[in-house]
């Protein structure tokens, strides 16, 4: 199959590229991009004329649900959501039913995904069997079956020797740990705590939850030497310990969530269960400096944090909904709108959702790495056409995820999401397409 | 971007377009007007109280469910007394034990109600929020009115303790409240914060240990005191709150003894207060926890007041949201 995308606008932040030209896909790579491509026997040619032509987006935090929370989200439903976002390489958290703790689920979850062609899946796998914070799983053979990294998802190891004993281990091989700087203790509310909170009568979650899970996790990776990726921060102070982390040189990366990038608990209004979110939305100074932290690299990339919830899960009492919300088709126009917001160009918008997620997963992504997130001849042909200039509104019904619960629903947001996607491509081949 | 608008969903949904009262949910956000309406309406009320037949028949043929997804005998007895009163059908039911041990769900519980012709439905619930939920999801004639939602809201006790300040020292506007106890986790705080800064009470004062009085709750407008002494010191209006069971020993208090010691109202430390001060309690009462005996049945107790004005105050409520529509 050769696919011929012609007269775009060429965007590449990794190598600061931004012309008009062409892009010539043929066996699943790029072969020529730039310029007028000439003799070139296209079996399909795609018209990107005042479309931005970028690398396909690379989320690190994606759940889709499978296995064990189908009825919520599914491989096919959710692998469709990362297509009609642009997505083509995602990160999912090991918090399935059961969770990703053996190979062979590992395995399983790879070879569905590979089936549906729809985008690239890389699994973390459980750090502890079950999640349940006392046994260490057998990270070697995960990495194998394809585990990326190991994480805890949301469920903190309470017990520090274990957590010692985790970062030691994987820092034998190597490989890196994905922690959710959260205090076990601490973390039990179902808001941030503060003024809203108190307000509402809530139950909070102060930002000490994070600090202090930092500060131990800091400590320990000094000890160890492990590699870190701190998952979805949420709090200013919590933003300052990561700069000073990163100053020290100690080897961490962080993401934040489009949700804590872009509300604050103020839109909780009056219990409003899309907002019911892990980590909780925090206050104004908090957003002010994740989005700071996110323009001047301390915070590495931008996650849709894509949690697919069913509405029986949401109908009830705040403290009682399930936390999450569907992101994966938010994300390209929410990280537009960042960088809108922030007086950056849009290549740097792209960036935190293309070029930097990749350096951030590091050598786990093996060959890929020099290639995904970015635009390269050679390279693997993942790549995102939209409408930069597109204007619309979130509809929940018009979601292709399961998930219909967003904070950014229009009639509870009146946010405006800036670009459309009109086609992706992963390894190659189109996995999604919309014609206007 | 295109922020500015308040969508639907933003606007307080205790009120319809014209700014009238159709659900009682919370004090917060409720217009200075509104609640003088109520307590005038209660004190109309408090006549029929006295009368030999004590019934209005402002509510005829309509059906009150009492749905206490949380036991509490008092707060239900007082709205049923109050719904029976304005001439209501009454339908009581102690969901706390059937349906959602059975699995059911709240709206579905709701629902299954609102298929019976309810009318009106007075909810407590032990999650905040719960009665907004039901708000949000019953049919448009419904009224709801919330009888005490986790730790957010209690507003009928709320607006009897307000009939209570006002009928014994009239002016808000001059007055020094003093709330003492467990104010993290109380609705009824929270309820009289809101009223009393909507009635214009220049000095709200928050009284008790860091651990149930945290520094958080300045934003809702009160000053924070962790001494009795400096909380009730030329107070007007002293408001005991009930110490829950559960948090007289553990990490919240070490033990209802030390917390009495400390910041139970004693006649001693009543001195402090002004000569005329009234001392007020939402019930039921720990003698010798929160209140000495001494103060509970003294004279600047108000105590028993209360209860009587609730009964009003609950029936104002509910004739009015009846008297409006979404």
């Amino acid at each position: 199959m050769k696919i011929l995308i012609k007269n775009g606008r060429l965007l590449d932040p990794a190598s600061g590229r931004d012309e008009t030209g062409d892009l010539a896909i043929a066996t699943g790579r790029i072969v020529q991009i730039g310029g007028a491509v000439r003799d070139f026997d296209a079996d399909r040619t795609i018209d990107a004329t005042g479309l931005v032509v970028a690398p396909g987006l690379v989320d690190l935090a994606a759940r889709l649900r499978e296995p064990g929370h189908e009825h919520e989200g599914m491989l096919e439903t959710e692998l469709a959501a990362a297509a009609a976002g642009g997505v083509t390489s995602l990160v999912c958290p090991p918090d399935t039913d059961p969770t990703l703790d053996e190979p062979g689920l590992v395995e399983m979850l790879k070879f569905r995904a590979r089936k549906l062609s729809r985008c690239r899946l890389f699994p973390l796998g459980a750090l502890t069997k079950n999640l349940d914070g006392t046994a260490l799983t057998e990270m070697a053979e995960l990495t194998e079956s394809g585990c990326i990294g190991f994480s805890q998802a949301d469920a903190p190891i309470r017990d520090t020797t274990v957590l010692l004993r985790a970062l030691q281990y994987a820092a034998t091989y190597g490989y890196t740990v994905w922690l959710r700087p959260q205090d076990a203790w601490l973390s039990g509310g179902v808001a941030a705590s503060g003024a809203v909170a108190t307000r509402l009568g809530l139950s909070g979650v102060p930002v000490m939850a994070e600090t202090v899970a930092m500060h131990t996790l800091f400590e320990l990776m000094r000890a160890t030497g492990a590699r870190v990726h701190l998952c979805r921060l949420s709090s200013a102070a919590g933003v300052e310990l990561l700069r000073a982390a990163k100053r020290e040189g100690l080897p961490v990366t962080a993401d934040v969530s489009i949700n804590s990038l872009h509300l604050t608990d103020v839109d909780i209004g009056y219990f409003n269960a899309a907002m019911r979110l892990n980590p909780p939305l925090r206050q104004q100074r908090d957003r002010d400096a994740l989005r700071a932290a996110l323009a001047d690299g301390t915070i590495d990339a931008l996650v849709s944090d894509h949690m697919p919830v069913a509405p029986d899960e949401k109908n009830v009492p705040f403290a009682e909904a399930t936390p999450g919300a569907t992101g994966l088709e938010l994300l390209l126009p929410l990280a537009l709108r960042w960088a809108q917001d922030a007086g950056l160009p849009m290549a740097r918008g792209l960036a935190v959702v293309t070029s930097e997620p990749v350096r951030a997963m590091g050598n786990a992504l093996g060959s890929l790495a020099a290639s995904a997130g970015r635009l390269v001849e050679g390279g693997v042909a993942d790549v995102c056409v939209f409408d930069a200039d597109a204007r619309w509104a979130v509809a929940p019904d018009q979601l292709q995820s399961q998930g219909k619960h967003t904070p950014f629903a229009f009639e509870c947001s009146g946010f405006e999401m800036p670009a459309r996607v009109r086609h992706t491509l992963v390894a190659g081949t189109v996995a999604y397409s919309c014609a206007s | 971007m295109n922020r500015g608008h308040h969508m639907l969903s933003k606007r307080n949904p205790q009120l319809n377009k014209h700014g009238e009262l159709i659900h009682l949910l919370s004090i917060e956000g409720l217009p200075q007007a509104v609640i003088h309406q109520i307590l005038d309406t209660a004190g109309t009320f408090l006549s029929v109280n006295d009368r030999e037949v004590k019934k209005v028949p402002l509510l005829r043929g309509k059906s009150v469910f009492n749905l206490f997804f949380e036991n509490s005998t008092r707060t239900r007895t007082t709205f049923e007394i109050a719904a029976k009163r304005l001439s209501a059908d009454v339908i009581n039911l102690d969901i706390a034990r059937s349906s959602t041990a059975k699995g059911e769900t709240l709206l579905d519980t709701v629902a299954n109600l609102s298929a019976m012709h309810a009318d009106m439905f007075v909810v407590r619930h032990s999650e905040s929020g719960a009665p907004h939920l039901i708000a949000q999801h019953c049919a448009p004639h419904v009224h709801v009115v919330n009888a005490g939602d986790g730790r957010h809201a209690h507003p009928t006790q709320g607006l009897l303790d307000m009939y209570t300040i006002r009928h014994f020292k009239r002016d808000f506007t001059q007055l020094r409240v003093a709330i003492v106890g467990d104010i993290v986790h109380s609705r009824v705080a929270r309820s009289d914060i809101h009223a009393l800064n909507i009635l214009g009470v220049p000095e709200i004062r928050a009284v008790g240990p860091k651990t149930l009085v945290p520094g958080d709750l300045r934003e809702m407008g009160v000053r924070v005191c962790h001494s009795l002494e400096e909380g009730i010191k030329d107070a007007d209006v002293i408001i005991m709150l009930r110490l829950q069971n559960e948090r007289m020993s553990g990490a919240m208090l070490p033990s209802a003894g030390e917390f009495f010691k400390h910041f139970g109202l004693t006649p001693e430390k009543l001195a402090l207060a002004k000569p005329d001060a009234i001392v007020m309690h939402p019930g039921p009462i720990n003698r010798g926890v929160e209140i000495a005996s001494e103060v509970a049945d003294g004279t600047h107790s108000v105590i028993l007041p209360q209860v009587t004005f609730g009964i009003a105050v609950r029936m104002a409520v509910m004739s009015i949201l009846a008297g409006n529509e979404a």
